[in-house]
């Protein structure tokens, strides 16, 4: 069977920790792009009426300003954490479905790819990240921007739903045995809420994408009011789908702090369960909120008052997790190292982001604060308080174990303080600016409104937290060239992915684990549990690339699954759906055709049964082998 | 009008109307709750830090089970729980307060949004029969005007943050809201959907006057437009019907086009472009002959005049009072 | 239990994705939630635009049931004649019971498939003609799209079958493939009662 790092081409691996560091890099590529996008437009607005930007250049900039962090940074960033680490935590081999899993970062390059693309013929998507129709509909938008967009966003929502699903049965099948459901470190919570939400609310996204496209290629009338259209319809689909995916790029981004701050803290979490719960109920609660995205449709009152209700309890399970990280400081031995500071300052900004969010949900408030740039202050506190700020975080924690090498502290104190300063320069008086009226997505401003001292201040922070970012990328950089040895366990840690090497060998882990506690490598510290993980005995599997199945709730071992390692397919898979959206953008139906029996016939090879993962029954003349 | 222009004409922590005092202190009671939420977990979690840290340079201590800490979680989303409720309950009340005007409004004015301007009819009154103007509602003072939002294109939003939040104008659906102004004045009103490339100078204003004076507006309003009084006049209205009668409509003339906004009392209308210009000669002129330049991508084309050429369109236009 | 999860395997564990370890089945399960999504969002779309429209809907008037009643029936057969074929594998080994399920299974699909080509003939409308035809052909276009790749899994799984892959023990990619063929035929009777019996009570 073979190493699975003997990969005959780059193209077909399918170990989870290239795949993972794959993901980190592509999802941080966008996140630059988008700043780029983010300094021209703060150069715009820095002044009143300004010319640098003509309005259509503008609304591109700021539309794929949103698309590239919401979609193509935010989520991906999170996956990519959750793809290197997860099977370290759970201490497993790999994920439940390598293959998928690079099918997922391959479909999800293409998608970003395509979606850039649109730059290329001078006509990137023009009508904000959530696209509202009829502005979005061909009448008004005859370009292929929008097209662009549609295609896109199906093409991504295929790799986000494959993930999903992986994450899925990842969480339920592949746990180390003794690692019971309550013993699953809070990251896990995180993306398997995240994910289950997204294998339900995708599929609407996509589908709402799908009816714009028929609409502006076919001329369909889902979206088109003379003929029986809803306008409406397309944000009752957009949100269905919004409200969760907010939750689904911040709930695994939680879990990480939720994880690692404890670590720095020198103490377990303060109420796991608490914590683990507040994390499902948020999600469950989220799919019940999405029209107040909506308060000033005219809606009648009474959905009003429940959704306004719902918005305002939501803030429940955040006050959970809020109250849980500060009694963890409280009660430990705060270690202040770079990752500490991302992570404790991440819980005020996270109040921040919260208390802004609290007041939109009060229906007549929202009324005045709806789409001014108190919303926008919202979001960025949301977005960069809760994403980027544990991401960056969590970058100090685990680079060392994904690279072996601990990161430059000095750096990282340049880093935190620059992106802590400029954040806060930059969006804490955006607040201000919108409560003094200023409307989101405007090109340009007079000068008779009083806004023009506070939009340089905003531009000012957003250039000092860009340096900030300049400086995090020059930390990764000589932190890979040259940064000191970290060691398996730098920050003496006590969950599982410190017990094997850093970085981890291609196999993980040369034992399959076994696990008695939420902190396996502190239990002899701890002594509160008579029972002792293995973190370095038990089963082999050394027959290849084999990993271990467990059950449902309490992880006791059910099987051993051959796994699949180097495949072309899923490479493969995704040219196919390339070249199809390609010949769909630019009506090549033959082509599209073609591409589409490929891709019939890379699926049937991909499930065709086979006897060395046991699917069939093995051929005749190998049947004696055991 | 009257007095100085406001220094932030769009701020909402202040209020001249009914509906937006009643939610006022809302606002002012949420922003509150907040910065005070802010200001104590800022304390709580700076202060952590700084009490229990670990000196720098240090060796990292053992890991210790210190106390549950679970105290911390009930009394903070208890407290936090509370706070809630009364916000929600408190803008339930609030909700139910403003959702319907306090008394049956005074007459009902329709306003369709359009790429990027705004077309306002007054519906018939008892007295006075409907008519159509852009870009500027006026209204007596104290007393609720309904306003019904509908749209011809893409959705917009229909905003004066003194008198009242905001409610969108979406194509196929008629939205109700409703103003009512608590003083004479001028209010700015800006569109907040985004709605293309002039989102931006898609503004309005709502003009607030004492009730005799809003019937005389009112009156005038009704009336075909004045007539030239003199030759060159006269010449400056021939150039207005060749070049923009297709668009708009100057009642009492040949010009009956809907496109672009009514300018039977253009000139009575404070602003021009949607809110974007004050209405005057220079503005006037430069808006005829530049109106890619002042608004880029609007419907009306720059017409090729040079600046001799625009005075007589202008300074016909400026007697459509 | 304890000691039966503790290292080194007291108990041999099975190897391979034999029933009920297949991982490739949780993923089925997984696409088939997915897919319900889609389904459950396709019809929101056709009841919002349903309820906006008010008594306009269906404008053509009410749908007719002479192909589509029949249609549903052919239909739940096919699911009918799939399980019988899986069961005999299940219980038997019959590699000759599940080939002719299979093979009825795809008979039926193919003939669901020819008769629904010839609902959208019949229809006097296009998709481009108003919201009802955009949601009538978009909702029944996603699931003939289903169908057919349904079918495609049959076809192979016929072949398979042929090829003796399967045994009484090991045969989840069957389990697989009639999950998606049974969840295809489920997720029509929630198509046909809402396209075909609901504007009936909703008039």
């Amino acid at each position: 069977m073979g190493n699975p790092t003997d990969d005959p081409w780059w193209f077909s691996t399918t170990d989870h920790k290239k795949i993972g560091i794959r993901y980190l890099y592509t999802a941080f590529a966008f996140l630059l792009l988008g700043g780029i996008e983010a300094l021209i437009l703060r150069v715009q607005l820095a002044q009143p009426n300004a010319r640098l930007l003509s309005p259509e250049a503008y609304n591109q900039l700021f539309t794929m300003h949103g698309i590239s962090m919401i979609f193509l940074y935010a989520q991906p960033i999170l996956s990519g954490f959750s793809n290197y680490l997860w099977p370290l935590l759970l201490g497993s081999r790999d994920m439940a479905f390598p293959r998928l899993n690079a099918l997922s970062y391959w479909v999800f390059l293409a998608a970003g790819l395509f979606i850039y693309s649109s730059f290329l013929v001078g006509a990137a998507p023009n009508d904000g990240w959530f696209n509202y129709v009829p502005y979005a509909n061909r009448e008004y938008n005859p370009g292929p921007n929008i097209d662009f967009l549609a295609l896109g966003m199906i093409l991504l929502g295929i790799s986000t739903t494959v993930g999903g699903i992986n994450f899925v049965v990842t969480t339920f099948k592949m746990r180390a045995p003794g690692m019971s459901i309550n013993r699953m470190p809070i990251l896990i919570w995180g993306t398997l809420t995240a994910s289950v939400a997204n294998i339900f609310v995708i599929p609407v996204v996509s589908l709402a994408f799908f009816l714009l496209w028929l609409d502006r290629q076919f001329g369909t009338d889902f979206f088109r009011v003379e003929a029986g259209g809803q306008p409406l319809l397309w944000q009752h689909l957009f949100w269905i789908f919004g409200h969760p995916w907010v939750y689904a790029i911040i709930l695994p981004a939680m879990g990480m702090v939720s994880d690692a701050l404890p670590v720095l803290c020198r103490r377990p979490l303060v109420g796991y369960t608490f914590v683990a719960l507040a994390t499902v109920a948020t999600m469950a609660i989220g799919f019940g909120v999405w029209t107040h995205h909506m308060f000033v449709t005219g809606l009648p009152g009474i959905s009003l008052s429940f959704f306004s209700g719902a918005s305002i309890v939501i803030a429940i399970p955040s006050a959970v997790s809020v109250f849980a990280w500060i009694a963890t400081i409280w009660t430990g031995r705060p270690v202040l190292n770079t990752a500490f500071l991302f992570f404790a300052s991440f819980i005020v900004l996270f109040v921040i982001g919260g208390v802004s969010g609290f007041m939109t949900a009060s229906v007549p408030v929202d009324w005045q604060l709806h789409d001014t740039y108190f919303v926008v202050a919202h979001i960025h506190y949301v977005l960069i308080g809760i994403n980027v700020f544990p991401v960056i975080g969590a970058f100090y924690h685990w680079l060392p174990k994904m690279s072996g090498r601990l990161m430059s502290e000095t750096l990282g104190l340049w880093n935190f303080w620059l992106m802590f300063i400029g954040m806060n320069l930059a969006f804490l008086p955006m607040h201000l600016t919108g409560l003094w009226g200023m409307p989101r997505r405007v090109y340009t401003y007079g000068e008779s409104f009083g806004w023009n001292t506070l939009n340089m201040i905003t531009t000012i922070g957003a250039f000092v937290f860009a340096a900030g970012v300049l400086v995090f990328l020059v930390n990764v950089f000589l932190t890979l060239r040259s940064g000191r040895r970290a060691g398996a366990n730098p920050w003496a840690a006590g969950s599982l992915e410190w017990a094997t090497t850093s970085p981890p060998p291609p196999y993980n882990f040369a034992v399959i684990p076994t696990v008695r506690s939420r902190y396996p490598l502190w239990e002899h510290q701890l002594r509160d549990t008579p029972h002792r993980s293995e973190p370095y005995r038990g089963l082999e599997l050394a027959k290849g690339h084999e990993a271990l199945k467990s059950s449902t709730l309490d992880a006791e071992p059910q099987a051993i699954l051959p796994m699949p390692h180097a495949s072309l397919d899923p490479v493969l898979l995704t040219l196919g759906l390339a070249v199809l959206f390609v010949a769909l953008l630019v009506h090549g139906w033959w082509v599209a055709l073609g591409s589409g029996l490929f891709i019939l016939g890379v699926v049937i090879h991909w499930i065709w049964p086979r006897a060395e993962f046991g699917s069939r029954e093995p051929p005749e003349e190998e049947a004696a082998h055991g | 009008m009257n007095g100085e222009a406001p220094p932030r004409p769009l701020d909402y922590l202040t209020a001249q109307g009914t509906h937006a005092l009643e939610v006022l202190p809302l606002t002012w009671g949420v922003l509150i709750i907040s910065l005070l939420v802010t200001a104590i977990i800022s304390v709580l979690v700076v202060s952590g830090i700084l009490l229990r840290r670990v000196p720098s340079g240090g060796p990292i201590p053992p890991v210790a089970r210190t106390g549950s800490g679970m105290r911390w979680i009930y009394i903070g989303v208890g407290l936090s729980t509370i706070v809630l409720f009364g916000t929600a309950v408190w803008t339930m009340r609030v909700l139910a307060a403003v959702i319907s005007p306090p008394a049956e409004p005074a007459f009902t004015v329709t306003v369709d949004g359009r790429q990027w301007w705004w077309r306002i009819r007054y519906h018939e009154t008892r007295d006075t029969p409907e008519f159509i103007t852009a870009n500027e509602i006026r209204i007596p003072v104290g007393v609720p005007v309904r306003i019904r939002l509908t749209s011809t294109d893409v959705i917009h939003s229909f905003w004066v943050p003194a008198l009242s939040g905001k409610t969108d104008l979406i194509p196929g659906r008629i939205n109700e809201t409703w103003i009512e102004a608590t003083a004479p004045g001028v209010y700015r009103g800006q569109c907040m959907e985004y709605c293309g490339w002039q989102h931006a100078r898609m503004g309005f204003v709502v003009v607030a006057m004492e009730g005799a004076a809003f019937d005389a507006w009112r009156a005038s309003q009704v009336l075909p437009a004045s007539e030239p009084q003199n030759a060159a006049i006269a010449e400056g209205k021939r150039i207005v019907m060749t070049h923009c009668c297709a668009c708009h409509t100057i009642r009492g003339t040949e010009a009956g086009g809907s496109a672009g906004p009514d300018l039977t009392h253009v000139a009575s209308r404070l602003t021009i472009a949607a809110g974007t210009f004050v209405t005057d000669r220079t503005t006037l002129e430069y808006w005829i002959r530049h109106p890619q330049r002042a608004k880029p991508g609007n419907r009306m084309v720059d017409p090729d005049l040079d600046l001799e050429a625009t005075r007589l369109p202008a300074a016909y236009i400026l007697k459509l009072r | 239990m304890a000691e039966q999860a503790s290292p080194g395997g007291l108990h041999p564990l099975p190897v391979g994705n034999i029933s009920p370890h297949s991982m490739g089945l949780l993923g089925f399960w997984g696409l088939v939630a997915t897919e319900a999504a889609l389904f459950g969002a396709l019809l929101f779309a056709y009841f919002y635009s349903a309820f906006g429209a008010g008594r306009a809907w269906p404008p053509e008037g009410l749908p007719t049931l002479a192909l589509s009643g029949p249609n549903t029936a052919i239909l739940a057969a096919s699911s009918i004649t799939l399980w019988l074929g899986e069961r005999a594998m299940k219980r038997r080994g019959s590699r000759r019971g599940l080939a002719l399920g299979t093979a009825a299974s795809l008979a039926l699909g193919i003939l669901f498939l020819a008769i629904q080509i010839k609902e959208w003939a019949d229809k006097g409308y296009g998709i481009d003609d108003h919201a009802y035809a955009a949601h009538f052909y978009t909702i029944t276009g996603f699931h003939v799209a289903h169908v057919v790749f349904g079918l495609i899994l049959l076809a192979a799984m016929l072949i398979w079958t042929l090829r003796n892959y399967f045994s009484k023990a090991r045969h989840e990619p069957v389990v697989m493939v009639s999950l998606y063929w049974h969840f295809v035929d489920v997720v029509w009777l929630f198509v046909f009662a809402s396209l075909y019996l609901s504007p009936y009570l909703l008039r």
